[in-house]
């Protein structure tokens, strides 16, 4: 069997691409913009003791997922690490179910019972993410092949860090996919560390992209920081992946703003140096370099302040409702180990 | 009245024929694994499956367990019903992180949601000199934990039923397979039948003693009740074919019946799912009990290879005589003109 040659596709922040257009721009913005704002609300009422879950924090990494789940057009089946608050609103972008969640109310994607490394919304394509690194990853390769056999036209995406690609079920799951030819998108949020350890310290390869492509994967790597660099990429590899029948294998470099769970920094770990962070990373946010971007597709100030005062208020209403909702029952703790047929 | 067509069927063939009816029946349903389609067909039970189903719907993986369950788990969620085939439950334990971290609780972790129509089957048991990697059965393993649904039937009938049952059922099952019984022959109805997972079964009537047979350790029941029979002992068989969720009522009903009660395990003993039994049975039937629970199972050691150690290693027909000549305070009867299975004598059935 003749298969075509895999290709690695390299993004750095210098290479410019073309803009995108006006709409996609807004729509992403809006999209980091809600998983930023939710989570800075957490990082704000969590001391309040009512969202009684570990919370593994997106922020800096946001525009990874809400790239990708744009470029796919809500035709993904999402499968999210524990890292899976940006994920989970970029798919989704329902704020009800997510705040209920993390409040433990019946309203919730799990009726509690999952929290914030649980979050599951199926029926809008976002599957259970999971607390135990790189497990998410070969579920997605599964799914992919009943999306393949049942004709769905649905894209199976696993997001994942690069502690993960330390794990043997990643590479399993890469050579499966490859051998089984499979279009899954492998994305990979290379924020270089497994809580406090550096990548150097973990993985031999220079590069994981270079080790991922003799599989036979269409590799891509990309360290722009920027949202409209990963929605270009991942709209290609998406297509590609479908056209050529093979896996796609995305690292896009980023960086975790917080702590590796909790609501904190760690500057004081040592591991990291804000200064540098705050050099490379923070100073290009992705958020910021987005708004910047609808100025300079003539939207005004107020047009945007606007926009940013409806997603609080979205985020308000949504805290309110999950408030109001229920608290499970006890009688819910045996409700649900088995499926029963309705 | 419906007919019901009967047929000598071997338990191979009883897994064999239940997976092709039901791929039949449900063009959602596949079966892989490490060499299922090829010449080995996992010792017959996927023979002419590939030719008749495709590689589609029938097919060989790489060498990675815990991937491979990662995969069924997703197939599942996303509408198949897959069927992953271990050839031994020592090589899927790889795929417990899987199993036990990810299948168990996908539908309770999304507040039922999400559905885990998933059957793993995995061969179990005592072949010849398998040593200490390819013999294991690990059953309390998995009946440990909760939102997974673990069978073990003993007769060809009861395997293609519960097969069935448990491929049609919207959640995951593990199925155990002593390597034994595949040559075991009965009388299987034709058409497709399903046997209700949950439910136990009476194997053999008796009033002395209850024996709980786990799997093979049925057969050894059968021959031991055979031989004390001609002492005039009555025993009866009990065989929970479901692991989890357990029919406990009919095990505690036989023992408050007969007072005595040995569990004949196929597996180790300490921390072992007839410590469970036990445990359940002291708790239920404590006033009725007549003598302390008595349990069989292998000896705590790895699993040895030479022969001689290998008989010392694994319990028999003749463990359970003595087990329930100490119960009833009699003497131990010369079992010298008795005949034990072996791997040389396989037992063929009926039962």
């Amino acid at each position: 069997m003749v298969r075509p040659t895999s290709e690695t596709t390299i993004v750095t922040m210098n290479l410019a691409r073309e803009p995108l257009p006006k709409t996609t721009a807004i729509q992403l913005f809006k999209s980091l913009l809600l998983a930023r704002r939710s989570e800075e609300y957490i990082v704000k009422h969590y001391p309040e003791n009512q969202m009684r879950t570990p919370m593994h924090m997106s922020m800096g990494q946001e525009f990874v997922p809400v790239g990708v789940c744009a470029a796919l057009n809500g035709k993904a089946d999402v499968f999210a690490s524990y890292r899976s608050h940006a994920a989970f609103l970029a798919q989704t972008h329902d704020t009800d179910r997510f705040f209920s969640e993390l409040y433990g109310r019946t309203s919730g994607t799990g009726e509690g019972k999952g929290g914030s490394m649980h979050l599951a919304a199926p029926d809008q394509g976002h599957m259970l993410s999971s607390g135990v690194v790189a497990t998410q990853i070969p579920v997605a390769v599964g799914a992919a092949f009943a999306n393949l056999r049942l004709g769905t036209g649905r894209t199976s995406v696993a997001f994942f860090g690069d502690g993960a690609a330390d794990a043997g079920v990643f590479w399993e799951s890469i050579n499966s996919a490859a051998l089984f030819r499979l279009p899954v998108m492998f994305v990979c949020e290379d924020n270089g560390y497994a809580v406090d350890t550096p990548r150097e310290a973990r993985q031999a390869s220079r590069s994981l992209a270079e080790a991922v492509k003799p599989f036979g994967a269409d590799t891509y790597e990309d360290d722009s920081g920027d949202v409209e660099s990963v929605y270009s990429l991942a709209k290609e590899a998406a297509e590609k992946a479908h056209r050529d029948r093979r896996p796609a294998f995305l690292n896009v470099k980023c960086c975790r703003y917080l702590e590796h769970v909790g609501i904190g920094t760690d500057w004081s770990w040592g591991y990291r140096d804000q200064a540098t962070v705050e050099r490379d990373w923070i100073s290009r946010d992705a958020l910021k370099t987005q708004r910047a971007r609808l100025a300079s597709h003539q939207m005004s100030e107020s047009a945007i302040a606007a926009m940013e005062e409806e997603i609080d208020k979205a985020i308000r209403a949504s805290v309110q409702r999950a408030m109001e909702a229920p608290i499970p029952a006890p009688d819910r703790l045996h409700a649900g180990v088995f499926h029963e047929k309705a | 009245m419906q007919v019901c067509f009967m047929r000598k069927l071997d338990y191979s063939g009883a897994i064999r024929e239940a997976m092709s009816q039901e791929m039949e029946r449900d063009p959602r349903v596949f079966v892989y694994g490490i060499g299922v389609p090829t010449w080995s067909k996992i010792f017959n039970t996927t023979r002419g499956l590939v030719e008749k189903f495709g590689k589609e719907r029938c097919f060989d993986t790489p060498i990675s367990e815990d991937a491979m369950m990662g995969f069924g788990l997703g197939a599942a969620i996303r509408g198949l019903r897959p069927i992953h085939v271990h050839i031994r439950v020592d090589f899927m334990i790889l795929a417990t992180n899987q199993l036990l971290n990810m299948v168990s609780n996908y539908t309770y972790s999304t507040g039922g949601k999400l559905k885990v129509p998933l059957v793993v089957r995995a061969v179990i048991g005592r072949g010849w000199g398998q040593g200490a990697q390819h013999s294991k059965s690990l059953f309390s393993n998995f009946t440990h934990i909760p939102g997974l649904k673990v069978i073990a039937p003993t007769t060809p009938s009861d395997m293609k039923g519960m097969l069935t049952a448990a491929i049609r059922d919207d959640n995951p099952v593990i199925c155990f397979e002593h390597r034994w019984l595949y040559w075991a022959e009965e009388d299987v109805p034709e058409e497709p039948y399903e046997i209700p997972l949950g439910v136990g079964r009476i194997l053999r009537p008796g009033s002395d003693v209850t024996v709980v047979g786990l799997s093979w350790m049925n057969v050894e029941a059968r021959l031991a009740a055979d031989i004390l029979q001609k002492r005039g002992v009555s025993v009866e068989i009990i065989d929970p074919r479901t692991l989890a969720p357990l029919d406990e009522n009919l095990i505690i009903e036989s023992v408050k019946r007969t007072g005595r009660c040995i569990i004949a395990d196929c597996d180790w003993v300490d921390s072992g799912f007839s410590a469970e039994l036990s445990a359940r049975i002291n708790e239920k039937c404590f006033g009725k009990l007549k003598a302390p629970v008595k349990r069989i199972g292998f000896a705590h050691t790895p699993c040895p290879t030479v022969r001689e150690l290998e008989n010392e290693f694994y319990p028999n027909a003749k463990t359970i005589v003595h087990a329930v000549e100490d119960m009833l305070g009699l003497e131990a009867a010369n079992l010298d003109g008795e005949d034990f299975f072996s791997h040389e004598r396989r037992f063929r059935g009926p039962f």
